[in-house]
C-alpha cells in the first residue's frame, strides 16, 4: 500500500478520532455523544491504523486484543448494577457520587457513566474485532 | 434441614472429589464413604419421627411466582429410599473403591457418583414436583456420565447415550405430566396435591397428566417398551450397576408412581396401565433373562423383571399389594446390590463374566461366594430369607388382586422360577463344581470388595430370621405414605402351610427345572431369535441411525449458505406477517396529511431516490457503494432535521465504518454484474416492492396514531432530575432501559465472536489458523 494523502491523514485524524471519542463518551449524559457513539468514533480511528498502516499496527496501538475489550467491556456494564444490588435495589438501578473538588466543583460520578464506559469498551472491540478479522484475512491472501 | 443438609454437603463432596486422585483408591473409599455412612445413622435415629404419618416439612422459597420452592418432605416413604440411597451407597462407594484401586480417573469416578447420590437423595426427599424434576433430570446426567465412564470404549459412548437419550425423552413427559398436574391441581407440591386429589382425579386434564408422568416413570424404571437401555448400561462399571441399574435409580420411577399414588391411583386407568406395563415387563424381562450367558446382562434382565413386579404390585392399589411392593423393594436392593458388586468381583478376579467359563470359584473366593450364595438364596425367595417373605406377601397379594387374579399368578410363577434360574447361575454356578480354569489367577479380593456384597447378603438373612426389625419401623411408614392410610405392617416369617406356601414350593420346584434345562432353554432361544428390527431396542438403533442424515438434509435445505436467500425468506415472512397484521388494524384507510414539509426534506428525498435508482442501474461496484452511502448519509440528514443528533451521529459513523469495512474486502468479491435469470430478478423485485409497501404503510399508519405519551413524557420529566442528564436519548440507554442497552451490546458481541470464527476457520482445513 502506497497510499501517502490516506497515511498522512491518517497519522492526524486518528488521534484527534480518539480524543473527540472520549469526549463523547463523556458528554453524553447531557449532550449528543455517549459510549455506543464514542466506541463507534473510537474503532474507527484505529480501523483507519489498520487500513492505513496495516493491522499489525493498529493492534499494537491497541495493545490487547479486541475480543478482550469485548468481555472487559460487558463485565464493566454487568458490574456497574452491583452497588445498586449491594443496597438493596433493583439491579441496574443508577448511583451517583458527587464529590466536591477545589476548583472543578461537584463532580457527578455514577453508575450510569460506569455503565457507559462498559458499553465504550465493547463496541470498541466488537468493531475491530470484525476489522481485524477482515483485514488479517485480506493480508493473508496478499504476502 | 435434614433434608437440605445431606444433599448440599454430598454435592460439595462431589465437587472435591477429583482432588482424591492423589489418595490411594481404597483409602478414598473408605473416606467417602464415611459421609452417607454418617448420614445413613443419622436418618436411622429419624426412623421414630415418621411413625403413623409423621412428617417433617422444609421450605425455602425458589421461585415463588411460578410456585417453584425448595420444599422437601420427610416421611416414611422418603426415609425408605434416603436410607436405600445412603446405606448402599456408603457400601458401593467402599467397592468402588477396591474395584478402581488404580483407575487413573477413579477421582472423576467419584465425583460423578456423589453427585449421583446427592440428586437421587434429591428425588426421594423433595416435595415440590418441579424441584423432584430437577434431581430427577440430574440422576439422568449422572448416570449418562456413569454409564460412559469408560470413555475410551465406543460401546460404553454408545449405551451412555441410549440411557440419556431414552430417559431424557421420560424425562421431557414427566416435566409436561408435572405442570399439567401443577394446573389440574392447583399446586405443584405433593403435599398440598394430596388434599385436592379428588378434584385432579375428575379434572380433564387427568388423564394426559397421568400418561405423561407414567411416560416418565416408564422410561426411567426400564418398562417395556423402554427397557433396552438398562442392558446397555451394564458398559457401567460393576459400582455403578450396583448401585445406580439395581438399588437406587432405576427404582426413581417406582418411587413416583408410589409417592403419587395417593394422588393419582384409584382410577381405572391407573390401574390397567400399571397393571399392565409392569405385569408384560415382569414377563419379558424375564424371559430376555433366560437365554443370557454374561453375568451382568442376566441380572439386568432380571432387574428389569423385578421392576415389572414393582410397577405392577403398586398398580394393583391394594394395603396388601403396598405392603408387598414396599418390602420386595427392600429385598430386591439388598440382593441385587450384591449380586452386581459379586459379579464385578468375579469379573476383576477372574477375569471373566461368562458363566460358562466360571466354576469352582468357591475355593479360592470364600468371602464372595459367602455373600453370593446369601443373596442368591435371598433372590430365590428360599425361607429364612428376606426374600421369602417378599414373595410369600407377592403371592398373597396377586391371589387377592381385585380382577385378572389367576392371569396375574401364572405370570408371577413365571417370571419368579426365571428369576430362580438366574439366582443359580450367578450366586451359585460359578463357585461351584470343577476347579477354576486358572486357578492361579483368580483369587479374594481385599475388604472393601466383598464387604458390601456380604453385608448386603447378610442383611437379607438377618431381615428374614427377625422380620421385625423393618416391619413397625420402615415399612408400616411406607405403606402409610403409599396408601394415604395406615396400614398394620407385622412381617412373619412363618405363615403356616396354605396355598401361598404351596405358590412358593412350586416357583421353586419350577426354577429350580430351569436352571438345570438352561442350556437347552439357550439353544432355543438362539433359534427363536426376534428379527431386531422388530425389538423397542432395534427400532431406537434406526431412529438415531436415521436422525443425521435427515438433520444434514434439512440443514442442506434450510441453511442454504447464500445470503441471498435469508434475506427472501425474511422479507417474505416478514410482508406476509406485518401484512396481515397490517390489514387487521382498525381505522383504516389511513393517515395522509403529512403536515409542513419543508424544502429540504423534499430536496433530500429527492436525493435519495436517485442515489436508489443509481444503485439498481450502477455497473461498478463501486458506484453502487457509493450510491447506497449517500442513501445512508441522507438518512441521517433527516435525523439533524427533525433533531435527533444522537441518531444522526451513529449513523454517520455505521455509514463511515461500513465503507471502511468495504474497503477490506472489495478485491475479494466476485466481479459486479447481474446473474440472476430474469424471473428470479422478477421474483426479487416483487418482494422488494412490497416489502417497501409494508414498511411505508406502518411508516404512515404510526405518525396517525396517537400512541400514550405517558412513557415518553415520564422520561423527558425525569431524565434531569431523577437520572441527572439532559440527554434524554442517553439516558434511556444507560439508565432507564439499561438492562435492554446491555441486552442488545452482548448480541453485538456475540455477533462478533461469530464473524471472527468465520473468518478464522478457513475452509477445508477447519481449524483456527
Amino acid at each position: 500500500m502506497s497510499a501517502v494523502i490516506l497515511r498522512i491523514a491518517t497519522k492526524y485524524l486518528s488521534p484527534v478520532l480518539l480524543i473527540v471519542s472520549l469526549v463523547l463518551l463523556l458528554r453524553g449524559h447531557n449532550d449528543p455523544g455517549g459510549g455506543f457513539i464514542g466506541g463507534l468514533l473510537a474503532a474507527s480511528g484505529l480501523a483507519l491504523q489498520a487500513l492505513a498502516y496495516g493491522s499489525a499496527r493498529a493492534r499494537r496501538l491497541l495493545r490487547y486484543d479486541p475480543r478482550t475489550f469485548i468481555g472487559g467491556g460487558l463485565l464493566l456494564a454487568l458490574s456497574s448494577g452491583i452497588p445498586a444490588l449491594l443496597s438493596g435495589e433493583p439491579w441496574l438501578k443508577g448511583y451517583w457520587w458527587k464529590p466536591e473538588l477545589p476548583l472543578l466543583g461537584a463532580l457527578p460520578l455514577g453508575t450510569p457513566l460506569w455503565f457507559d464506559i462498559g458499553i465504550y469498551f465493547t463496541v470498541i472491540g466488537f468493531t475491530l474485532t470484525i476489522v481485524f478479522a477482515l483485514a488479517e484475512h485480506d493480508e493473508r491472501e496478499e504476502y | 434441614m435434614e433434608s437440605l443438609l445431606p444433599i448440599l454437603l454430598i454435592l460439595i463432596a462431589a465437587a472435591f472429589a477429583p482432588l482424591l486422585q492423589r489418595v490411594p483408591g481404597r483409602v478414598a473409599g473408605w473416606g467417602l464413604a464415611l459421609l452417607p455412612g454418617a448420614f445413613f445413622i443419622h436418618f436411622l435415629t429419624l426412623l421414630p419421627a415418621v411413625q403413623n404419618g409423621g412428617e417433617r416439612l422444609f421450605t425455602l422459597p425458589w421461585i415463588p411466582t411460578l410456585g417453584i420452592s425448595l420444599s422437601f418432605r420427610f416421611e416414611g416413604l422418603s426415609l425408605l429410599f434416603a436410607l436405600l440411597v445412603l446405606g448402599v451407597g456408603a457400601l458401593v462407594l467402599v467397592y468402588a473403591g477396591g474395584y478402581l484401586a488404580g483407575h487413573a480417573r477413579r477421582g472423576r469416578f467419584f465425583s460423578f457418583m456423589l453427585l449421583f447420590m446427592a440428586s437421587m437423595l434429591g428425588v426421594v426427599l423433595a416435595d415440590n414436583l418441579l424441584l423432584l424434576f430437577v434431581f430427577w433430570e440430574m440422576t439422568s446426567i449422572a448416570s449418562y456420565l456413569l454409564i460412559g465412564f469408560y470413555t475410551d470404549k465406543e460401546k460404553s459412548r454408545r449405551s451412555a447415550l441410549q440411557a440419556l437419550l431414552v430417559t431424557g425423552f421420560g424425562g421431557l413427559a414427566l416435566l409436561a405430566g408435572i405442570i399439567l398436574t401443577g394446573v389440574a391441581g392447583g399446586s405443584y407440591d405433593i403435599a398440598a396435591l394430596l388434599s385436592s386429589e379428588e378434584a385432579l382425579r375428575t379434572h380433564g386434564l387427568y388423564l394426559p397428566a397421568l400418561l405423561l408422568i407414567l411416560l416418565g416413570a416408564f422410561t426411567k424404571s426400564a418398562q417395556v417398551p423402554f427397557h433396552f437401555w438398562l442392558p446397555g448400561a451394564m458398559a457401567a462399571p460393576a459400582p455403578v450397576s450396583a448401585y445406580l441399574h439395581s438399588a437406587t435409580m432405576v427404582k426413581a420411577g417406582v418411587y413416583l408412581l408410589a409417592r403419587l399414588n395417593p394422588v393419582f391411583g384409584g382410577t381405572e386407568e391407573w390401574h390397567y396401565l400399571l397393571t399392565l406395563a409392569g405385569g408384560a415387563t415382569m414377563v419379558i424381562g424375564a424371559f430376555l433373562a433366560a437365554p443370557q450367558t454374561d453375568l451382568k446382562r442376566l441380572l439386568a434382565y432380571s432387574t428389569v423383571s423385578a421392576l415389572g413386579m414393582l410397577v405392577m404390585l403398586i398398580g394393583l392399589s391394594t394395603d396388601l399389594a403396598a405392603k408387598a411392593a414396599m418390602v420386595f423393594l427392600v429385598v430386591h436392593s439388598l440382593y441385587k446390590g450384591a449380586l452386581f458388586m459379586v459379579a464385578g468381583v468375579i469379573d476383576h478376579q477372574a477375569g471373566s463374566r461368562d458363566v460358562r467359563e466360571l466354576h469352582g470359584l468357591a475355593r479360592v473366593m470364600p468371602f464372595t461366594a459367602a455373600a453370593a450364595f446369601l443373596a442368591a438364596l435371598s433372590m430365590t425367595g428360599f425361607p429364612p430369607l428376606l426374600g421369602f417373605i417378599g414373595k410369600e406377601l407377592m403371592y398373597e397379594a396377586k391371589m387377592q388382586a381385585p380382577s385378572a387374579s389367576v392371569f396375574l399368578l401364572v405370570a408371577g410363577v413365571l417370571a419368579n422360577a426365571v428369576n430362580i434360574a438366574v439366582a443359580l447361575i450367578v450366586g451359585m454356578r460359578p463357585f461351584v463344581g470343577r476347579k477354576p480354569v486358572r486357578p492361579g489367577r483368580a483369587h479374594e479380593g481385599p475388604v472393601s470388595l466383598w464387604l458390601g456384597p456380604l453385608l448386603l447378603g447378610l442383611g437379607g438373612l438377618v431381615f428374614g430370621l427377625f422380620p421385625s426389625l423393618i416391619g413397625r419401623t420402615l415399612i408400616e411408614p411406607a405403606v402409610q405414605s403409599v396408601r394415604a392410610e395406615h396400614v398394620d405392617v407385622a412381617l412373619k416369617l412363618w405363615h403356616g402351610i396354605n396355598p401361598v406356601l404351596m405358590l412358593s414350593l412350586l416357583t421353586i420346584v419350577v426354577g429350580v427345572l430351569m436352571f438345570l434345562l438352561r442350556l437347552r432353554a439357550r439353544r432355543v432361544a438362539a433359534e427363536l431369535r426376534v428379527p431386531e428390527l422388530l425389538l423397542p431396542g432395534g427400532l431406537y438403533r434406526r431412529v438415531v441411525d436415521a436422525l443425521p442424515g435427515a438433520a444434514g438434509r434439512m440443514v442442506r435445505h434450510v441453511q442454504s449458505g447464500y445470503l441471498r436467500a435469508y434475506l427472501f425468506t425474511i422479507l417474505v415472512v416478514f410482508i406476509l406477517l406485518a401484512g396481515y397484521t397490517f390489514l387487521k388494524l382498525p381505522g383504516w384507510p389511513i393517515d395522509t396529511g403529512f403536515g409542513d414539509v419543508s424544502f429540504y426534506s423534499v430536496g433530500l428525498v429527492v436525493l435519495m431516490i436517485a442515489a436508489t435508482i443509481m444503485v439498481l442501474v450502477a455497473r461498478t461496484r463501486l458506484v453502487a457503494i457509493a450510491a447506497l452511502g449517500v442513501i445512508g448519509f441522507g438518512i441521517a440528514a433527516i435525523y439533524v432535521i427533525y433533531s435527533a443528533p444522537d441518531l444522526a451521529i451513529t449513523q454517520i459513523l455505521v455509514e463511515t465504518l461500513t465503507v471502511l469495512i468495504f474497503l477490506f474486502v472489495i478485491r475479494h468479491l466476485p466481479r459486479f454484474g447481474v446473474r440472476s435469470s430474469v424471473p428470479t430478478q422478477l421474483r426479487d423485485a416483487v418482494v422488494a416492492v412490497f416489502s417497501g409497501i409494508v414498511v411505508t404503510l406502518y411508516s404512515l399508519k404510526a405518525s396517525g396514531v396517537q400512541l400514550d405519551t405517558a412513557i415518553s413524557t415520564f422520561f423527558a420529566e425525569n431524565s434531569l432530575p431523577a437520572a441527572f442528564g439532559r440527554n434524554v436519548v442517553n439516558v434511556i440507554l444507560v439508565d432507564f432501559r439499561a438492562m435492554d442497552t446491555l441486552g442488545e451490546v452482548t448480541v453485538l458481541a456475540v455477533a462478533a465472536i461469530g464473524v471472527y470464527a468465520m473468518m478464522k476457520l478457513r475452509r477445508g482445513n477447519g481449524r483456527v489458523s
